[in-house]
């Protein structure tokens, strides 16, 4: 259920948003193919992923890209509003393969980070500006990004 | 130099098509990303929230009413950068501007447009595609803007 609502006065510039982790896996992203519709065999088969040039099957960019909405969208809570949202994939990620019907085997964590990096207020909405991305298991950002949300203030009695 | 074959599509928008936003498949994507938001699937909560209904996850906007196969549209450019030399396809980014919630029930009319076509030469070549796309609603009014960027790498 819903947590507690931030609100734009309980944050500065700075601020290092509460991380969420991922474990990408085959399965999610068989999943992922059928949810989105994306169903380029560069993401469940290793066979035409080798004529890629990318080493192997690789993860969604977009699936990537909705991780990074649903770090944003879960931490502004259930009043915030997402105006403005920017991703770069940069370096590719690899699944982990499966143990068992849904277990994932061990290996990478996935993990989106983020902080504020400006506050303002403009047009009557209370603004944050954050700089977020995914960063892989060896800590480096494949995935770069921004994004801009509104939040309620307490001055508003929202 | 991006090729004449390429170079063509710069500009061209496919026609508009349509799409439905179902309470399926919203909580098949919210599903797929590992999201369990319940304004994506709990309808007692969603009704009472400032939304007043079940929303997509923001980037979701739903299916299209038809498979879009037209060599005419942007489907064609694709094929046409395959076929110059640029067939490894990778995803290069998404941008959004959002302007209102995607609510269930809604009907999008999304139009893509080809935004940009450009070479980079690094160590490889790559042809960089840039398309925007404008979402409405049934009611008319502009839900969002997406800015998506695709890489063809010669193989």
């Amino acid at each position: 259920m819903a947590k507690e609502q931030i609100h734009w006065e309980d944050i500065e510039v700075g601020y290092q948003m509460p991380i969420l982790e991922k474990i990408a896996h085959s399965l999610m992203l068989v999943k992922w193919a059928g949810a989105s519709g994306d169903f380029n065999p560069h993401h469940y088969e290793t066979e035409f992923a080798m004529t890629q040039g990318t080493g192997g099957v690789i993860v969604h960019g977009l699936l990537k890209h909705a991780w990074l909405i649903q770090f944003v969208t879960g931490w502004m809570g259930e009043n915030g509003t997402i105006k403005k949202f920017s991703c770069q994939y940069r370096g590719l990620d690899f699944p982990r393969k499966m143990q068992s019907m849904n277990e994932p085997v061990d290996g990478e964590t996935w993990q989106c980070k983020g902080k504020v990096s400006k506050k303002y207020v403009e047009e009557d909405e209370h603004l944050v500006d954050l700089e977020i991305g995914l960063e892989n298991g060896k800590g480096q950002v494949t995935t770069p990004g921004t994004a801009t949300v509104a939040l309620p203030s307490k001055k508003k009695g929202k | 130099m991006v090729p004449d074959s390429l170079k063509q599509y710069i500009g061209k928008v496919d026609p508009p098509h349509l799409r439905e936003v179902e309470k399926g498949a919203i909580r098949r994507y919210a599903d797929a990303v590992g999201d369990d938001n319940p304004l994506y699937y709990d309808e007692e909560y969603a009704k009472k929230s400032r939304y007043g209904c079940i929303i997509a996850p923001p980037g979701f906007f739903g299916w299209a009413k038809k498979t879009i196969s037209s060599s005419e549209g942007l489907i064609g450019l694709i094929g046409a950068m395959i076929e110059a030399g640029y067939a490894g396809i990778l995803d290069g980014g998404m941008a959004y501007d959002f302007y209102l919630p995607v609510r269930v029930g809604d009907t999008l009319v999304g139009s893509p447009k080809v935004a940009d076509i450009a070479l980079k030469e690094g160590k490889t070549k790559m042809m960089i595609l840039r398309f925007e796309t404008s979402y409405t609603n049934q009611n008319g009014d502009l839900v969002a803007k997406s800015y998506q960027t695709l890489i063809g790498r010669q193989l």
